[in-house]
This record gives C-alpha cells, sequence and structure tokens, in this order.
C-alpha cells in the first residue's frame, strides 16, 4: 500500500497522439487500485466483510448449529447459504476483498521495490545550496581534518556516508523502507502459506474408545468428519494406526471444573514397532505427516444385548457429551443383527433393537435422572429408552451412529417398548424375555487429525511480518549535509585561517526527536575538533528553523 | 487474599471516582482562569471585579483592578495546578489498590491472574492506568487528559466489579500453558494501550474542532485540553507502540491454538474480531502515514479500532459461542 508522500511522483507522461483507450482504462484502472485510499477502503471492507462470519454459525467452525439454524430460519437459511454466509471466509465476496488487497499491495510495493534498491544501491545526494533552509541548520567551527574527519564522525554513527570535495552528505534510516517492504511482502507469505495449508492441508475427527479392539488405522473412512484439501487424496494419508490405552482426567471437587488431561495410546508408524506415546490438551502427538490433537473425551457404556435365541452381542457405545459440567452423555446403542435365527439364518428386520438414552457418571439421588452432578464416575447410570422394530440402517441412507432415525419412528416402523434406569451390573429384561445388561464403561476421547503444510511457512513469515512492522514503525529515514568553507574573511574566527562548517539536516518524516539528534550529532563533529576550537561545541550556534 | 482482592477492586473504584472528581476540578477551575484572563488584559477592568471575588473595598483604580485580577488568576491557576497534581495523586493510589488487587487475586488463585473475563478487564485497565503514568512522566502537559482516563476507568473496573465478578478457580486445561502466559500478557499490554490511545483520540476530535471554532456542546469541552497536534501526535505514538505487540500477540495465540486446536487460524468469533480489529488498526497507521487522508478520519479509525477492541472483550464472550469461552459467567 503505497505511502504517497514517500514515492517520487511519476514522470509526466508525453502525450500520445491516439492512446489507445483500453490500454489508458487498464492503466487508470491500475493506478486506481494500487492507490492508498483504494487500498484503505478495501482495508475497511475487509473489516466489515468478517464479522459476518462471526456473527452467523459457519460450516468450517461448527457445522452443528449451521443445521440448526437451517431449522429454526427455514426461510432465511437457503438465501443466505446461496450468498455464502455459512462459509464467509471462503466466500466469493470475502474471497474478492483480500484478492483485490493483495493485488492493489503487490501493485505498490514493487514499485517502491525498485525504488528502494536504487536508492540502497545509490550514494546520498549531494548537498542543497543553502542549508540553512533546511529544516535543521547550524555553523559551527570546523574541526581540524575537515570533511574528512566529519565523514569519519559520522560512520562511527552508523551514517551513510557521501564525500564529494569540501561537502558531506550522509544518510540513516533506510530501515524504515526495508521493515515496511518486508512487512508488506511477508503479508503475500502469509498468504501463500494459508493457501498451502488448505491446497494441500487435510484433517479428521473421530471419537476413539478405549481398548485394543477399538482401534483404528488412519485411513479416510475411519473418519466421522474429514476436510480434505484439493491436492489431496485419500492415498496421501500417512499410514499410522492408533489405540488408546488410558485416559486420565481430573477435575476440581468443588464445581467439577476439568483440571488435567492425558490420553495414553499406543502408536505404530508405517508398520513399524508399536510404541506408547502420551498427549494432552496444548500438547499434541505429533506424528510423521500428521498430529493428533484432543479435543475432547466421555464414557462409552458396554452393554450386552441377549436375545431370543441366547446369543448375545456386546458393544461399547459412545455417548456424546452434552455439553454440561457432569459429562451426561447422550448416544444410542443399536443391534441390528439382534434375532437372527440360528437354524434358518434369516433375520427377521421387525425385530432389531435399539437403546436410547442418557448416561450419567453420577446420577442424582432422586430423579428426574436427566443431568450428571460430577464428571468422574461417582454413581454411573444409564437411563434408556428401548426401541424394536426395523431401524432403517439397511436403506443406505447415512444416519448418525448416535441417534436414533427418528424417521423410522415417526413412520410407526420402530415401537417404543420400555424405559428404565440401570446401574453398572443391572440387567434390564425386556418384555420379550430378551435382556440387556450394562457391563460398565470405556472412556473415549474425540481426536481431530491434522497436517498443515503451510504452518511452517506460516510461522517464519508471521516472524519476518514482525520484524518488519517494526522496523517501519520506528526506523526513521533522515539526512545530514556539512559544508566546509573559509571562515568569514571579515575575520569574525578568533583563529584566523581556521573554517566553518555549515550543517543541516532533514527528517524525510515525521520524526521529533530529529532536533535533538542532529544538535547531539553536531556537537559529536565538532567535539572532533575540540583541539583545534578551544570554545569547543558551546561555539556552535544551533538555530533550529 | 481473595476477599482482600474484592475489597481492594472496591477501594480503587472510589479512588478512580474520587480521582476524576479532582481532575474535574482542576478542569473548572482551569476555565475559571480563562473566563477571567483575557478581559483582565484587554477590557482594563470594566466590571469584572466581582468575577474573580478578589476586588476588595469601593471601585479600585483602573491599574490595581487589573493587578487584582492577575493575582486572583493565577491563585486560581495555581488552585487549578494543585488540584491537577493532586487528582494525579489520587490516580496514582488508586492505581496501587489496583494492583494490590490484582496481586492478590494472582496469589489467591496461584497463577496470573487473567483466567477470566473479570480478570482480564481488571488487568487490562492496570495496564491502561499504567501507561498513562508514563505518558505523563514524558509530558506532564498533557495532564488534563487525566479526566478522561480516569473516567473510563471508573467504567472499566465498575463494570467487571458489578457485571463480570467471578469466583477465582484454577485454569481449565486448555489454558494450562505457558502460551497463555506469553499470549495473554501481550493481549492485554496491547489492549491497555489500545485503551489509553482512545483517551488521546477523542480528545483530538474534540480539541480540533474546538481550535476550527465551534462552540456546541461537545468541543466546548476541550477549551482546556492540550493543544491538538499533541494530542494527535500522543494518539498516534500509543498506537504504533502498541500495534506490533498486539500483532506478536495474535501470532503468539495462532501457534498456541496449534497446538491446542490443530489449527493456528481457525475464524474462531474471538479470532475473527482480532482481524478485525488488527485491520482496523492497520487501516489507522495506513490513513494516518497518509497526506491526503485527514487526521479526523484516521483518529476515527483509531476510536472504531478500540471499539473493536471492546466488541471482542465483551461482546464475543457473551454473544458469540466459541473456543474462547473463558468469560466464566454463565
Amino acid at each position: 500500500m503505497t505511502v504517497t508522500d514517500d514515492r517520487p511522483a511519476p514522470p509526466a507522461e508525453t502525450p500520445r497522439r491516439r492512446p489507445n483507450p483500453v490500454l489508458a482504462l487498464l492503466r487508470n484502472s491500475w493506478r486506481q487500485l494500487t492507490s492508498m485510499r483504494t487500498a484503505l477502503v478495501l482495508l475497511f471492507l475487509l473489516a466489515i466483510a468478517a464479522i459476518p462470519g462471526s456473527v452467523l454459525p459457519q460450516r468450517g467452525v461448527n457445522p452443528e448449529d449451521v443445521r440448526d439454524y437451517f431449522v429454526a430460519y427455514p426461510d432465511l437459511a437457503p438465501v443466505l447459504d446461496r450468498l455464502g454466509a455459512f462459509d464467509a471466509f471462503s466466500s466469493v465476496w470475502f474471497s474478492a476483498i483480500y484478492l483485490l488487497l493483495f493485488t492493489s499491495l503487490v501493485g505498490c510495493i514493487t514499485p517502491r521495490l525498485r525504488d528502494h534498491v536504487r536508492a540502497l544501491r545509490s550514494r546520498p545526494p549531494a548537498a542543497p545550496k543553502r542549508l540553512d533552509r533546511l529544516p535543521q541548520h547550524t555553523v559551527f567551527a570546523a574541526p581540524a581534518g575537515g570533511a574528512p574527519e566529519i565523514a569519519a564522525v559520522l560512520r562511527r554513527h552508523r551514517w551513510r556516508v557521501e564525500v564529494r570535495g569540501d561537502e558531506v552528505s550522509a544518510e540513516k534510516g533506510y530501515l524504515k523502507e526495508t521493515g515496511n517492504l518486508l512487512f508488506h511482502a511477508s503479508m503475500v507469505v502469509v498468504l501463500i502459506g494459508v493457501a498451502i495449508g488448505s491446497w494441500y492441508g487435510w484433517s479428521g475427527n473421530r471419537v476413539l474408545v478405549a481398548g485394543a479392539d477399538n482401534a483404528f488405522c488412519n485411513t479416510q473412512q475411519q473418519y466421522a468428519e474429514t476436510s480434505f484439501g484439493p491436492q489431496v487424496g485419500s492415498a496421501d494419508l500417512p499410514r499410522f494406526c492408533l489405540q488408546l490405552d488410558d485416559f486420565e482426567a481430573r477435575f476440581l471437587e468443588s464445581n467439577g471444573q476439568p483440571e488435567f488431561f492425558n490420553a495414553k495410546v499406543t502408536v505404530d508408524e508405517n508398520g513399524g514397532a508399536p510404541r506408547p506415546a502420551e498427549f494432552s490438551v496444548n500438547s499434541p502427538l505429533r506424528l510423521d505427516g500428521a498430529n493428533v490433537y484432543l479435543l475432547g473425551h466421555g464414557y462409552a457404556p458396554v452393554v450386552r444385548y441377549t436375545d431370543r435365541f441366547g446369543r448375545s452381542q456386546t458393544s461399547p457405545n459412545p455417548f456424546l457429551t452434552t455439553g454440561d459440567i457432569g459429562l451426561t452423555g447422550e448416544g444410542l446403542a443399536a443391534f441390528p443383527d439382534a434375532n437372527v435365527d440360528p437354524e434358518t439364518g434369516e433375520r427377521d428386520p421387525e425385530l432389531q433393537l435399539a437403546f436410547t438414552g442418557l448416561y450419567l457418571p453420577t446420577a442424582p439421588q432422586e430423579g428426574p435422572f436427566v443431568r450428571s452432578e460430577f464428571p468422574t464416575e461417582r454413581n454411573p447410570m444409564l437411563n434408556l429408552v428401548a426401541y424394536r422394530g426395523n431401524l432403517g440402517l439397511d436403506a443406505g441412507i447415512p444416519g448418525s451412529v448416535y441417534e436414533l432415525d427418528q424417521r423410522q419412528v415417526d413412520a410407526g416402523r420402530v415401537k417404543e417398548i420400555g424405559t428404565k434406569l440401570l446401574q453398572v451390573g443391572e440387567v434390564w429384561t425386556l418384555d420379550d424375555g430378551t435382556t440387556l445388561e450394562f457391563l460398565g464403561t470405556e472412556p473415549y476421547i474425540v481426536l481431530s487429525v491434522r497436517y498443515d503444510p503451510g504452518s511452517t511457512l506460516l510461522l517464519v513469515s508471521s516472524g519476518t511480518l514482525l520484524l518488519g512492522l517494526m522496523g517501519s514503525l520506528f526506523g526513521r529515514r533522515r539526512r545530514v549535509f556539512f559544508r566546509v568553507r573559509p571562515a568569514d574573511p571579515a575575520g569574525e574566527s578568533s583563529t584566523p585561517g581556521s573554517s566553518l562548517v555549515d550543517a543541516g539536516g532533514l527528517p524525510r518524516v515525521d520524526h521529533p526527536g530529529f532536533a535533538d539528534e542532529f544538535t547531539r550529532l553536531v556537537t559529536a563533529v565538532s567535539g572532533a575538533g575540540r583541539r583545534a576550537d578551544p570554545d569547543g561545541p558551546a561555539g556552535a550556534r544551533v538555530g533550529a528553523e | 487474599m481473595s476477599v482482600l482482592s474484592d475489597q481492594l477492586v472496591t477501594f480503587s473504584i472510589l479512588a478512580y471516582l474520587v480521582a476524576m472528581v479532582v481532575h474535574a476540578v482542576e478542569y473548572a477551575l482551569g476555565n475559571a482562569r480563562v473566563r477571567v484572563g483575557p478581559p483582565a488584559r484587554e477590557l482594563v477592568g470594566a466590571g469584572v471585579g466581582a468575577a474573580g471575588g478578589a476586588g476588595s473595598g469601593p471601585e479600585p483604580a483602573d491599574g490595581a483592578a487589573t493587578a487584582a485580577q492577575r493575582t486572583a488568576a493565577q491563585r486560581t491557576a495555581a488552585r487549578a495546578r494543585m488540584a491537577g497534581l493532586g487528582a494525579v495523586a489520587v490516580t496514582v493510589l488508586a492505581a496501587l489498590l489496583h494492583l494490590g488487587a490484582l496481586i492478590a487475586r494472582g496469589v489467591a488463585a496461584d497463577r496470573m491472574p487473567w483466567g477470566n473475563m473479570y480478570e482480564f478487564v481488571l488487568t487490562v485497565s492496570f495496564i491502561g492506568v499504567a501507561s498513562w503514568f508514563v505518558v505523563l512522566w514524558k509530558r506532564p502537559t498533557l495532564r488534563r487528559l487525566g479526566l478522561f482516563l480516569t473516567l473510563v476507568m471508573v467504567l472499566l473496573v465498575a463494570t467487571a466489579e458489578l457485571l463480570l465478578y467471578t469466583p477465582i478457580v484454577p485454569l481449565v486445561p486448555a489454558l494450562n500453558s505457558y502460551w497463555f502466559i506469553i499470549h495473554v500478557a501481550t493481549i492485554v499490554f496491547s489492549s491497555g494501550i489500545f485503551l489509553l490511545g482512545v483517551v488521546p483520540a477523542g480528545a483530538f476530535l474534540m480539541r480540533a474542532g474546538y481550535e476550527q471554532g465551534r462552540r456546541s456542546f461537545p468541543y466546548l469541552l476541550a477549551k482546556r485540553m492540550p493543544a491538538a497536534a499533541a494530542l494527535e501526535r500522543l494518539t498516534f505514538v500509543l498506537h504504533a507502540f502498541s500495534f506490533p505487540i498486539f500483532t506478536f500477540a495474535v501470532i503468539a495465540g495462532a501457534i498456541w491454538a496449534e497446538a491446542a486446536w490443530g489449527r493456528a487460524w481457525g475464524w474462531d468469533p474471538k479470532e475473527t474480531w482480532a482481524f478485525i480489529s488488527w485491520v482496523v488498526y492497520a487501516g489507522y497507521l495506513h490513513a494516518r502515514a497518509t497526506p491526503s487522508v485527514k487526521r479526523n478520519v484516521a483518529s476515527w479509525l483509531a476510536i472504531l479500532g478500540f471499539l473493536t477492541v471492546m466488541m471482542n472483550l465483551f461482546g464475543v464472550n457473551l454473544f458469540f459461542e466459541g473456543l474462547h469461552s473463558y468469560g466464566g459467567l454463565d
């Protein structure tokens, strides 16, 4: 983005006889786009365009909230969806604004980079004729060494110095523009890093129940939700398998607030030997090409259903937590393969069983048994409703494994056959003599497995961005000039034949401390000739303005 | 310790309130001086004897009246100065109580006192007032801004005390990381300076209007303010100082988010509003660096930036659900 006062005015165009109107339009549009005013408007638009993304639910942040929004506002939601309001930050309008902004930025910093490189390679300009017209000006007795001595002092003060005969020009503070360009270039690299991450990155979420039987290996089918960049295929996933051995959670006695989480897992990567590992919130499990993050945890009640033919099935069913501090879980234990006649091998779809309800790690002493009082298992209790009928799992319609297909219930294909409160070890005998036994629970964790190849680039470019920003904000470009001339012929000077120095200073940016710096510099320069001039720096008349 | 902290907070609100009143007294006395000053120099003695309350006995001679006016004016000025210094002293006392409350809370909780919104607002406002002392140290002439600063302090600390109070609890595991100190400390620090920066920004807008000859309600308040150019410059210095810290804080947050949630940036409402603040403040700095953009516009951008910071602090915690839900309020 152009800081207009820092740029030399473009050379006046020589009028052409017949300017191509298309080219003229393009050139004018480009100038308009790369102007500071446009950049400011785009920045402002960017800020405004980010607001809907924070107000409306976003698919990338919380897809369930978007679904709820569609239910709550059935008329408005599809319209908003067409406008991309639920994917605001990848929508056309948001992308358009930042792409324009970055185009403007590149269009602005490219010529500035060229100018700056030229300025870095060129020598400080010759001193202007009238140094007394500069914002800072003073005259003092010349040091013994004359111009070379002045130049030496300036070099010690880390100025870029050019000596032309009796004239010394010096410039300092290139860091400002360097920083400015670094900052803006880093912005572009940040964007590239984000783009790489979204093209080549992938992520998947799933629940992992403790125990060897529940381990999973890294394939796309193993995740409940996945998000793959356009350049990633399922074959690109790194090979590893993960098994949750133990999960430890500690909570505050007073209010049940969580205090500590730790997941112990066994991992084998690339077919290597299984090795134990631990990870937690804030310290993910970093594997080769993937990081595993702990997002949540809960309990998976293990139940055993024994059907009419006396055959049992046992399954751990992660009951998803409902968000309260007591870790109340809500879930489903479905037995679609129950009641298969062992003689015919035929399955009666009308005799499928499902149990839905709540799991309370610490159930209250008296009802209603809908909300757990504490997150650890002090009084574990299952509050279940039993259903029998066709669960609709064979229809091929994807459904949640955590809730019963409500359409089957509404259509009367699944019927409620009873409710029951179960403690660990308790057996529930249903109306047809079949039983459900609550065996206990296993802990489960919610995992996010992610890979972002752009993250290193993001980190590095953020660092250079910050460095550049500080250079840009705190650097100050300024010039000083010294001209050694013979002392006034009228003989004002006490030592005949000595010389005077005209000094001038020019801050290139708003720099209130420059007057002080100039005074100090003049003191240093004239101090170098103190032996020649007994009056020393006191003799220097510092005439600001 | 917890109780002590709560009491100290209450006392510091009272002290800020007192400081505000004393600043207001200074302000009022300052205005009186202006009312007296010019006539004393120009309309010599003409019926202004009563204004200063200095005319003793029957109508004194013209010269004597002027002298009396001058002494009265000087006395009022001295009183105003005393009031101003007193106000600063009370503000220091309030800030010490404020600091004491933070330390007591930190000791009681055995961690940095930034775990929830209540503690966060208390810390941000303390950084604001502490930076104010630095500014005051460097530019004593800006003292009158203290009236607005103490007003902001009373509002913020009282809001924290009345609406956001949360009992002490340890950190949730998600916050239990050294990034907590790095990220939150820098966010708190930069927010505190942005908070301080909005005071001269607002004062500049009023004062600039006043200097352009406007005498209606908000501009007239700026009569005794420092010069508009000085206020504008202070606004810029504070923002230029704070912006890189804020940028660092956001980057630190992204690094932490990568470790905690698996992504550096995910457009969580808090992140979105931090992005908005960053863009607005970047706009301010660009606007100020561009000669064709009026300084008024730039100052409005600074104020807008602060509003987005406040939106992030209060609005996002209270209205939106997101990963940064550490407000401690249900």
